[in-house]
């Protein structure tokens, strides 16, 4: 229990003195998350849409193959990405293993899957309220995946927050690929990790607090810039 | 626009999981006026207005008109019988078929003001189209069906469940668009309706057309016994 609220303490006078290091790596943790945010919804959005609106053989199949990527191990996307990365890999010439890139890479493999499915059911409902207007309106599938998307962005910035918290909470597979290299690579949860392995229980609660209150204040924020809860139900 | 008729339905029939909706349909509709479509409920009235305007495939048969048919769909707009509102403001759901078509955003919304304040929600426009009333919505659908200023408009049960002042506002809005050479083609139950808009009667029964006919005649001597039992108010299966 002592250990708890030294931790407190310690996340505390982190944040009032603005330690150095603290800010670095907060800074870089959202840096690679938000990116690798940005990479994977404009992916996984018009994935999304596209199986709601397209109906071909595979798609069933498509789903079901999505839904279980949801549980895709980080650990073992880390290792797939290590390998091709590595230098005696495939993309070993760019040079990117052991670069926030890479870590990056790893992060928009395995929040794909999770936000393409979770726009997928959005969108499914709503096109299924659309589906005849849209039909009867001589619409493209570009037109109407458009219409869906816009539409039903709301709804689909529940899909990007649970990419973003999964991504930014993260921890096996940017340790494999990314390296936890001090102020090259080391991100709020690889750091945890080290602490705690170093037995610095304390620092390492101090930055779980720290992960904890920015991801809160990243769902806050995007939840005000988006101004859900606010206006209509949609 | 007077190239789209005449609309020929050779034995056309939809069938789902081996029910027969509609059909076969054999009729042939020339481009003047309003045609309307009564009969008992599954008598398979929406769905033959889906198929004319070729949003329910076909089983069998064929469905031509007097010109090709990419042009056809191009000049025809359907209006539900329950409204399907896009998640936006009433300005931008009238808007959208302008939108669809290219036209710029300024330029279609300026349209979409003319034609929601022509059907009267002029004062609504800036407001989430899910905020209005059920006639408003029917309203709404109507506008945004007629901003392509289409040759045809099918319509399904556009009153329904509405009362009689939305009624009246609304057929008010359909006989201002025949007039302006709309060639109309509407489902509905409300009798009173029928005699007040037709211009001709296609009398449906266990998906057929039973009986088509020019509107005082239809209602004045009509000339199945079905028919004639229907126009009474009496229960026809």
């Amino acid at each position: 229990m002592s250990d708890l609220w030294e931790g407190i303490r310690q996340a505390l006078w982190l944040l009032v003195t603005l330690d150095a290091d603290l800010v670095e790596i907060t800074l870089r943790s959202l840096r690679v998350t938000l990116t690798a945010l940005v990479i994977a919804c404009a992916i996984a959005l018009p994935i999304g849409a596209y199986l709601a609106v397209r109906r071909f053989r595979a798609r069933r199949f498509t789903i079901a193959f999505l839904n279980a990527l949801m549980g895709l191990p980080p650990v073992v996307v880390g290792l797939i990405v290590y390998v091709l990365l590595s230098r005696s890999g495939p993309f070993g010439v760019f040079g990117l293993i052991f670069t926030p890139t890479a870590m990056i890479i790893a992060q928009v493999i395995i929040i794909v899957p999770l936000i393409a499915s979770i726009a997928h059911q959005a969108l499914r409902e709503l096109w299924s309220d659309y589906h005849d207007l849209l039909i009867s309106l001589n619409t493209t599938q570009r037109q109407r995946m458009a219409a869906l998307l816009w539409d039903g962005r709301r709804a689909l910035l529940t899909a990007a927050l649970a990419g973003f918290g999964r991504a930014i909470g993260e921890v096996g597979a940017i340790m494999i690929v990314g390296g936890n290299i001090d102020h090259h690579t080391r991100v709020l949860t690889t750091a945890i990790a080290l602490e705690t392995g170093k037995g610095d229980f304390a620092m390492a609660l101090g930055l779980g607090f720290v992960l904890i209150l920015m991801a809160i204040a990243v769902n806050l924020a995007i939840h005000i810039i988006g101004r859900t809860e606010q206006e209509g139900r949609w | 626009m007077s190239t789209l008729f005449p609309l020929t339905l050779t034995r056309a029939t939809i069938r789902r999981k081996g029910k027969r909706l509609v059909g076969p349909i054999d009729l042939t509709l020339e481009g003047q006026g309003i045609t309307i479509v009564i009969g008992p409920n599954g008598a398979g009235k929406t769905s033959l207005l889906r198929m004319m305007h070729g949003i329910a495939r076909l089983s069998d048969g064929d469905i031509t008109w007097g010109c090709d048919l990419d042009t056809a769909r191009a000049a025809q707009s359907f209006v539900f019988q329950q409204p399907i509102l896009l998640r936006r403001s009433v300005r931008d759901n009238i808007a959208y078929p302008l939108r669809l078509r290219g036209i710029p955003k300024a330029d279609a919304r300026a349209q979409a003001d003319e034609a929601g304040t022509q059907v009267g929600l002029g004062a609504m426009l800036d407001r989430p189209a899910t905020f209005l009333s059920g006639g408003e919505r029917q309203k709404l659908a109507i506008a945004r069906a007629m901003i392509t200023q289409p040759a045809l408009l099918f319509l399904d049960e556009p009153c329904a469940s509405l009362d009689g002042r939305a009624t009246r506002e609304i057929e008010e809005i359909l006989q201002r668009a025949a007039a302006s050479g709309t060639r109309l083609i509407m489902s509905t139950h409300d009798m009173g309706q029928a005699r007040r808009l037709a211009d001709d009667v296609l009398f449906l029964l266990n998906g057929h057309i039973h009986e088509h006919a020019p509107n005082p005649h239809f209602f004045d001597q009509p000339q199945t016994a079905e028919a004639a039992a229907f126009l009474n108010g009496d229960i026809v299966e």
